[in-house]
């Protein structure tokens, strides 16, 4: 009995030890790449800020809240970022316009995600007629530029937040499936996976517990890189009218109606496309980190 | 080679097929009734009733799609809804302005983006490897708009030295080609870099260097003609970019293109003319991916031997 026991126990032990073990080793390489480190403070700083949002200012009363006397100050230790044409604080509107744009840019990554995966894994791990013919779709999906499709979807479907979401998602997907087929064919055909099926687990449990854990880095780099795609696309659309409307903070509808005023009040479009850039460039310093650090051969 | 040329072009019906059914049935989503856009809010109901006839909208849409594809290949858009004018004549009269946008983004691009990634990589952890690094990572993080206003701001407002609006003349492309361009800059100088190290550090670099010729020489004739083969193709994927960068560009810079159609198109709820702006572009993009594929065949004998 004992010795079971201590067995079982060793094996748990190796089991937690190996998972540790592969993390800390990605985490190591990462650390030492300063310029993703720089990234994910960055992030971490946005997130932060965009949580704590609600804490700094009022959205009632400093976000949306007009006071045309105070209109178009320039920036001043009253209004560091100076105001809007609706007297608003441009900060205060740049702080909840992080919360807009990494609310939404997460939220449709994941749906992203989750639907372009599991094409993807399917179509990878059962081959033949399936994968053809979620791939032709996909590739008719992929023939649109992905902006353009966006564009055409939010247009159809009208400006509000859901719709964003939707034509975000819809427009991720098959370059999420793309790369989750891609990364299980790579895993397919290896030997553990054989042997699991070889000791008769279920089609189901081979692709959750072998075949997705183990392709997953090209999918975590490619998630990175992605949100940084979608909050460019979310600004983009925004800019253009067909995302996030007024009142609602958000950086390219901000950048939208500064627009106006970039003769006199250059501050008003400096500060959202500065907000804009920094998240992206941040985004994009961690997504290169993590593609190094999660597979040296790639480098 | 020809057999492989005929096979691709064949492959691209079903993709032209699907994608334009695709892009009707999401435009078909859009709320709002067609014939009230037209007649007004005004209109009696049996004036509706007789225009729906009339333009087919009481059929299915699989019905209304077909008959549409089928106007499409003979280069017919329909009718737009607001100037009731032919869109393909609309679309057609726009196209240059959009070409040149186009042009002028992938010259600036291409001229600057190889000589940094070639001078990044020949140089590489050196200080200019580092700063044109910097350079392109900017360039793929900076929003086309934004870059846009800001070069508005430097060059037309403050400077003077060029018009921020309007596409008089080749001095009207230049800020809009420069705030378009620089994202595709970015990525072409990455990949130039990135295929000129892997270059450099080939036997055949090595020989030419071992049997005495300049360093010059070596990068030229052997380093960057097969450094070159991967630029190709990013050259070729970033036609997407620029077709949905236009659109924002187009929009910054007040530029009559395509771009700026389709957004003045859908704010007016414009169905035939947003439609027909995104199959241009779409099938553009296609086309252009195709062209970009077979150029890859034909400038790499080691492509091309796979297919004759």
């Amino acid at each position: 009995m004992t010795t079971q026991a201590t067995t079982v126990d060793a094996a748990a032990l190796t089991k937690k030890y190996k998972k540790q073990s592969q993390f800390s080793e990605v985490w190591r390489r990462l650390r030492k790449n300063k310029a993703a480190m720089l990234g994910l403070a960055i992030m971490i700083l946005l997130v932060g800020l965009a949580l704590a949002a609600p804490l700094i200012y009022d959205y009632d009363g400093d976000v949306i809240s007009q006071n045309i006397k105070n209109r178009l100050q320039p920036p001043s230790a009253a209004h560091p970022f100076g105001t809007d044409e609706m007297g608003r604080e441009i900060l205060a509107r740049v702080i909840w316009g992080a919360r807009t744009s990494l609310s939404i840019g997460f939220t449709a990554v994941l749906f992203a995600l989750i639907v372009g995966g599991t094409l993807g894994a399917i179509s990878g791990f059962y081959g033949g007629i399936v994968d053809n013919v979620i791939m032709r779709i996909m590739d008719i999906f992929l023939a649109v530029p992905g902006t353009l499709l966006a564009i055409t979807i939010a247009a159809a479907l009208g400006p509000s937040t859901i719709n964003l979401i939707i034509a975000l998602s819809i427009s991720s997907v098959p370059g999420f499936a793309r790369i989750v087929r891609g990364s299980v064919l790579t895993v397919r055909d290896v030997e553990y996976i054989e042997a699991a099926k070889a000791i008769g687990a279920s089609n189901g449990r081979i692709l959750l517990q072998h075949v997705i854990p183990n392709s997953l880095a090209p999918v975590i780099v490619h998630t990175t890189l992605n949100v940084a795609t979608i909050i460019l696309t979310i600004a983009g659309l925004s800019f253009l009218g067909l995302g996030i409307s007024a009142p609602t903070p958000e950086w390219g509808a901000m950048l939208s109606s500064g627009r106006t005023y970039l003769r006199n009040a250059s501050y008003y479009t400096m500060f959202p496309g500065l907000a804009i850039m920094t998240t992206i460039l941040a985004l994009n310093l961690l997504g290169d980190g993590l593609r190094d650090a999660l597979d040296p051969r790639l480098k | 080679m020809w057999k492989y040329i005929g096979r691709r072009i064949l492959a691209l019906i079903p993709v032209i097929v699907g994608v334009t059914l695709l892009v009707y049935f999401i435009m078909s989503l859009a709320p709002g009734d067609p014939v009230k856009t037209i007649l007004g809010e005004q209109a009696t109901p049996e004036a509706i009733e007789s225009l729906r006839e009339e333009m087919g909208l009481n059929d299915p849409i699989i019905v209304q799609y077909v008959r549409w594809f089928g106007k499409l290949l003979q280069g017919d858009l329909g009718l737009s809804y607001k100037s009731k004018d032919s869109v393909s004549m609309e679309i057609a009269s726009r196209i240059p302005t959009t070409l040149k946008l186009s042009f002028s983004a992938m010259t600036i691009a291409i001229l600057f983006a190889i000589p940094l990634g070639i001078i990044a990589a020949v140089k590489q952890n050196s200080i200019i490897d580092g700063a044109s690094m910097f350079l392109a990572l900017l360039g793929v993080s900076i929003p086309i708009f934004w870059l846009g206003l800001l070069l508005i701001l430097l060059f037309s407002l403050r400077l003077g030295l060029l018009p921020s609006a309007g596409a008089q003349s080749w001095k009207s492309f230049i800020l809009p080609g420069i705030a378009l361009g620089f994202h595709s800059m970015a990525s072409i100088a990455r990949i130039t870099r990135s295929s000129m190290l892997e270059v450099i550090r080939q036997d055949y670099t090595r020989t030419a260097r071992a049997k005495g010729l300049p360093y010059r020489d070596v990068i030229q004739k052997h380093a960057l003609r097969n450094a070159l083969i991967p630029t190709v193709t990013v050259v070729g994927l970033q036609m997407g970019a620029l077709l949905s960068g236009s659109v924002l560009t187009e929009t910054v810079f007040s530029l009559p293109g395509i771009g700026r159609y389709m957004i003045q198109s859908i704010s007016g709820r414009d169905i035939p003319a947003v439609l027909g702006c995104i199959v241009v572009f779409t099938l553009t993009f296609s086309v252009v991916n195709l062209i970009v594929d077979l150029l890859y065949g034909f400038i790499d004998p080691r492509i091309r031997a796979q297919y004759s």
